[in-house]
């Protein structure tokens, strides 16, 4: 098997007010299932190494966590290497649960933003109040960046971590730096 | 002569001298000031022509109101039209140019129709061109367009980037004078998140130049004050420049930031959007002053006294030596006692009321030696460039000359009118305040959210404050009431300032001047600047029947330009409902529609510009595809090759190699953008036999079926391949533009509908890179990759298996969309380029090459097969294509089963798919009409069919089509005829619609 190639491998670009970074390829999978069920948030734990997050909040440590995506659906992150595993780990586990437990890693790209004016490059393409009262990390939402889908937290203050589909990640990568452009920092935050 | 004086302009920075032009002029302005008032600085009172007479035009307000100081700005890719002089500051090097006229501002060949404008009266293009119809759209309209507009279009693309920027506070306050400052202030204190923006590039609106005593001290101390207050608070975030521009539902608010319009070199975005969601909105907007309608004031040197008194104080700009000041109010007299301590001349001031006494700045007037003639109007300005005097007569009567004075300009002022847009926006109602004359926010019938709470509140002047302890109060006020609604508090020992108050009299209401004004006098006096709409034409609209406000407003084009009648509206209703005899309040307003002020189409696309206008997707092997000569179409968003060109090749040569290719050798299909979706659960087989025609439940695991999806009216939505992968999971196929929809589809179907069935569903299309490997040569290339038996044996038609090939983990489907021995082989996405590889290095022996999306249209025509968007859309059911086959017979129920059962889709006469076949194997023009004898009743020939699909078929040497036909079925070997648009016929044989290898052997070895 060759070696995993994300869509823009690794591309980074610091030209501008933020760092931006394709990172990944990360392990991704979507599970559905009863999230208020045991067994599925035992077996969710065990496949994301980290607690099951309240709504529009995730547990991230390192290239593990969980997010939280919908009432009936989160999506596990791990390494690259460990996905197929995990899934068949989860499926076992789930096997009498009604659920579903696919891989998405390679449906993904995985964008980070850093530096002291990330929050306003996001503000600029997102719908989000980003006040650092409002938005902190441990949060996570599901949103849109300029005209496509995204899903995004804060790993860390100053850092945001953004989930897209593989196939815009050149229009995200793109728009992230038309936002950070030299000269467009906002002061609002 | 309008010149900078030696003193005054605190806006000025006078160490900072700025060169721009005019016209090709050099000029010299200040830091500081605005184009408007640079230019009165160097003399240029005439600044433009107005839109249908094309009278010369000077500036007649400092702000945002300003009808008549248009210009162009800029040149090439940043050039502009319609730019405001008031509201554009000044900068080093600015080029500025005046707007329709022709040849030149100074002479104009269109101001003849000012001569004809008695020709020209309201209503007179709806009425002279009615006749002959056909006259409008050859001789008329171009004619009209040609002569008709202010600015010219740009004709360079815009070299700047723009942005939106997403916000979120408590307290959204517009408008940054006084009363702006202190409900800020106020709100901020509370410590909720307070955004305050103000369009102008200074803070304190027009408080500092009307003077006054806050809590013992000039304004401008309190300005700097509260603004250091405002500063060191980090709830609080303060904007110049920034306008806010509309108000909507759910208090979500537009404001627009100018970043780069007064500093062009500096590097970012020129403007920036902001999209604000405030759970309140104050409207600290002020008020705007409004013009007298007398002969002649449309005269460049006529100005709003306001205006002339901010040139004064804030420019150290005089407009004219001697200016006569003519008013219905108090407030106007600050004018003439500004100009006097400016040590200008004022040689009268016309008041059109008679006060029983004079008090306050009537009487400081009078101790200034200022002349004031109570009772008296202009009866007609005198001038055709610039005022060169007055006619002075009584208000009482019909314009009789008493006097004439020479003078070079003249300050009005018709009263106040609170800027109430942003207030309306959202459905914030007005009151009419008899004692002030204007409209004023109603606040018992305020804009409301939701929860129907009031989220507008208005403050200062906005709301019909004009004191200024007034404003300073209802500030105050006003930012308490909106912490209230917030569950917030003013802490306590916080107070409103208190300012000193002046002794005031009544202002008068007064539309007409004189009182009495003939039909002579009327004509000359303007209600809009902007659109030449007078006095004379508003009444002649009430004569002719007009009664409503807005049908009056679309007749007379009054307040229709682009300063969207700011100085017009309130005066032209007045004129109206004095013609109609009826109250103002009955007349009521026009609608007050977002933005408040013309902001720049390119803020609102923002981003999305050159390489990011649009997202564009791109399957893991697009760079290839890129690097190998893919000339690509759009499916939905993605880029699909359409064909891979090689050396000097046509497209269309290419795609008839690459159909051969395939045919004769080994084709390669990236069909990455085919939509996949898993459904899964106990109900997902159930779920699936409502969601397909098909019966998709009884499907064996490891096997494939074709489906037909349609929507709840019967017609088809989606096609694809289903596999089963096991006892209760199956991967659905979807188009290329279907995977989102689909998905969503049954998403709603799950969660409205049946909600408590067990299945889950997830999109994972792009999980995948699926390459299909077509042709006779197919088989032997994934045996040379290796890993997996991929014989007849091992993997059947219509059948999948899981396996590795080359090292690749991969599923592969036995399915075919050309009729060819085809595999379709998906792989996780981040090695679907390494893959593609792969198999390209083992097919090089075997005569591999890709194929594009045309290839893949002729390959699946020649067999006869359907595609979703081709031979349907929208209105076609499965019946029609002769589908019946994958329509279950055994279902209960289908998505669609119903609505075909229907009379009208079950009626003998709806067109059925057929294959033609021309007579001379020349290629059908794509949705070409087949027709026959006589016409319908629109006079048109009858038809009876239409082309669906047609293409050049290099595997049959001819060209082949599908099409839809009345009882085509039932008529094979009739030919049909069917014009084409360049004037000839085609004829085209009735055949069936799979042309190539009817058997399927080919596709089944």
């Amino acid at each position: 098997m060759s070696e995993p190639v994300t869509a823009l491998r690794g591309a980074t670009d610091a030209a501008g007010i933020v760092q931006i970074r394709e990172i990944g390829p990360r392990g991704m999978i979507t599970l559905r299932g009863d999230l208020s069920d045991k067994a599925t948030i035992k077996a969710a734990v065990a496949a994301g190494g980290v607690n099951v997050p309240e709504v529009r909040h995730c547990n991230t440590e390192g290239e593990s966590g969980i997010a939280w995506m919908s009432p009936d659906e989160v999506l596990i992150m791990c390494p690259y290497a460990e996905v197929h595993a995990r899934i068949a780990d989860l499926r076992t586990k789930l096997a009498k649960q009604h659920s579903l437990a696919v891989n998405v890693s390679d449906a993904r790209a995985l964008f980070s933003v850093t530096g002291p004016h990330a929050r306003e490059v996001m503000a600029k393409l997102s719908p989000v109040d980003l006040h650092v009262d409002a938005f902190t990390p441990g949060m996570f939402r599901r949103t849109r960046l300029a005209q496509v889908p995204a899903a995004f937290w804060m790993p860390q203050e100053q850092t945001f971590n953004i989930v897209c589909f593989r196939s815009v990640a050149v229009y995200v990568y793109d728009v992230l730096k038309v936002a950070a452009q030299p000269g467009s920092e906002v002061g609002h935050f | 002569m309008s010149t900078r004086l030696a003193t005054g302009g605190r806006l000025l920075d006078t160490s900072k001298p700025l060169n721009f032009t005019f016209n090709g002029k050099h000029m010299r302005g200040l830091a500081g000031d605005t184009l408007a008032s640079a230019l009165l600085a160097n003399d240029q009172m005439l600044m433009g022509r107005s839109f249908k007479y094309h009278r010369p035009r000077g500036v007649v307000a400092s702000g945002a109101e300003e009808p008549n100081g248009l210009v162009h700005l800029g040149d090439e890719a940043t050039f502009e039209p319609n730019q405001r002089v008031t509201t554009t500051s000044l900068f080093e090097g600015l080029k500025a140019k005046s707007q329709n006229h022709w040849p030149s501002l100074e002479f104009d060949v269109g101001a003849i129709n000012k001569h004809l404008s008695r020709f020209l009266p309201a209503g007179f293009y709806y009425k002279m061109f009615m006749y002959p119809r056909s006259f409008w759209k050859h001789v008329y309209e171009p004619v009209i367009r040609k002569s008709a507009g202010l600015g010219a279009a740009p004709k360079t693309r815009d070299e700047d980037t723009y942005e939106h920027f997403y916000a979120f506070c408590d307290v959204l306050v517009v408008g940054g004078g006084v009363a702006g400052l202190e409900a800020a202030r106020t709100a901020g204190l509370s410590g909720a998140r307070v955004i305050l923006v103000e369009q102008t590039d200074h803070w304190g609106g027009r408080a500092p130049v009307d003077g006054g005593m806050i809590d013992g001290a000039s304004v401008d101390d309190y300005i700097t004050k509260t603004l250091a207050a405002l500063e060191g608070m980090d709830n609080v975030d303060i904007r110049l420049r920034t306008m806010g521009a509309g108000v909507y539902d759910h208090g979500y608010a537009l404001a627009y930031e100018q970043l780069t319009d007064h500093q062009p070199d500096a590097t970012g975005p020129r403007h920036r959007l902001w999209r604000i969601r405030a759970a309140q909105i104050i409207t600290a907007t002020g008020a705007i002053e409004r013009p007298l309608s007398f002969a002649g004031n449309d005269i460049p040197g006529v100005m709003l006294a306001s205006a002339v008194r901010d040139y004064v104080v804030n420019y150290g700009v005089s407009v004219g030596d001697r200016t006569v000041v003519v008013t219905n109010n108090d407030n106007a007299y600050l004018t003439a006692i500004a100009l006097k301590h400016a040590g200008l001349n004022v040689p009268v001031i016309l008041d059109a009321r008679v006060l029983p006494e004079d008090r306050g700045l009537v009487a400081q007037a009078k101790a200034l030696g200022i002349r004031v003639m109570m009772g008296h109007a202009i009866s007609s300005v005198k001038g055709g460039k610039r005022v060169t005097s007055v006619e002075i007569c009584s208000q009482a009567g019909e314009g009789a000359v008493l006097e004439e004075i020479p003078c070079d300009a003249v300050a009005m002022s018709g009263g106040w009118s609170p800027v109430v847009h942003l207030w309306s926006h959202c459905g914030g109602k007005l009151r009419w305040d008899t004692g002030l004359a204007c409209f004023s926010p109603d606040l018992d019938n305020p804009p409301k959210g939701a929860d129907g709470m009031t989220f507008v509140t208005p403050a200062g002047a906005a709301s019909g404050m004009f004191a200024l302890d007034d404003v300073l109060h209802d500030a105050f006020a006003a930012a308490d009431g909106v912490l209230t609604c917030l569950d917030m508090k003013v802490p306590s020992g916080v107070t409103s300032p208190v300012a000193e108050r002046r002794e005031e009299s009544p202002m008068a209401p007064i539309w007409m001047m004189p009182h009495g004004a003939s039909a002579k006098l009327r004509e000359k006096a303007w209600l809009d600047y902007q659109n030449d709409v007078k006095v004379s034409d508003v009444r002649l609209a009430a004569q002719e029947g007009f009664v409503s406000v807005e049908h009056a407003k679309r007749y007379t084009t009054l307040g229709m330009a682009t300063d969207q009648g700011k100085l017009s509206n309130i005066n032209g209703l007045a004129t109206l409902a004095g013609a109609l005899g009826a109250d103002i309040p009955t007349v009521g307003t026009t609608t007050f529609r977002p933005p408040y002020h013309p902001i720049s189409l390119a803020s609102i696309a923002g981003e999305a510009k050159d390489h990011v206008f649009q997202p564009i997707r791109r399957t893991p092997m697009h760079d290839w595809h890129e690097a190998n000569g893919a000339e690509f179409e759009p499916v939905g968003q993605w880029r699909r090759p359409y064909a891979f060109k090689r050396g000097g090749e046509s497209t269309h040569d290419a795609v008839m190699r690459e159909v051969t290719n395939t045919r004769q050798k080994l084709g390669m299909l990236d069909a990455s953008t085919l939509g996949k979706i898993i459904v899964k659960g106990p109900d997902a087989g159930k779920f699936l036999d409502m969601m397909y025609t098909n019966m998709m439940s009884t499907l064996k695991p490891g096997k494939c079926r074709y489906g037909l999806m349609c929507s709840e009216n019967g017609f088809l939505i989606d096609d694809g391949v289903v596999a089963r992968i096991d006892d209760d999971t199956w991967l659905c196929h979807t188009t290329t533009g279907g995977a989102e929809s689909i998905h969503a589809h049954m998403e709603e179907w799950l969660q409205t509908e049946w909600w408590d069935w067990k299945v889950y569903v997830a999109n994972v299309t792009e999980q995948y890179a699926q390459v299909a490997v077509v042709g006779p040569n197919a088989r032997t290339a994934l045996e040379k990759l290796g890993g997996m038996d991929v014989s007849k044996e091992a993997i059947g038609f219509m059948e999948w298996v899981d396996g590795t090939l080359g090292g690749f983990q991969v599923r592969v489907y036995r399915i075919s969309f050309s009729g060819e021995l085809s595999y379709e082989i998906a792989v996780d996405a981040s090695h679907g380029q390494a893959f593609w590889d792969a198999l390209m290095a083992v097919g090089a022996d075997l005569g591999v090459m890709p194929y594009g999306t045309e290839a893949l249209h002729i390959l699946r025509a020649e067999k006869g097969f359907i595609m979703i968007g081709d031979e349907t859309d929208g209105t076609v059911i499965p019946q029609d294509l002769g589908l019946h086959w994958a329509l279950s017979k055994k279902k209960d129920d289908y998505l669609g089963k119903r609505a075909q059962e229907r009379s009208h889709m079950t009626d003998p006469d709806r067109w059925k798919l057929v294959g033609l076949e021309t007579t001379d194997g020349a290629t059908l023009p794509d949705g070409a009409y087949a027709v026959t004898e006589g016409t319908n009743a629109n006079g048109q020939r009858n038809m009876i069919g239409r082309v669906t699909s047609t293409y050049r078929s290099p595997t049959l040497d001819r060209g082949i089509a599908m099409g839809l036909v009345l009882h085509g079925p039932d008529r094979m070997g009739e030919v049909l005829t069917f014009p084409g648009t360049d004037g000839t016929e085609y004829k085209a044989k009735i055949v069936d619609p799979v042309f190539y290898d009817k058997e399927g052997e080919k596709q089944n070895v």
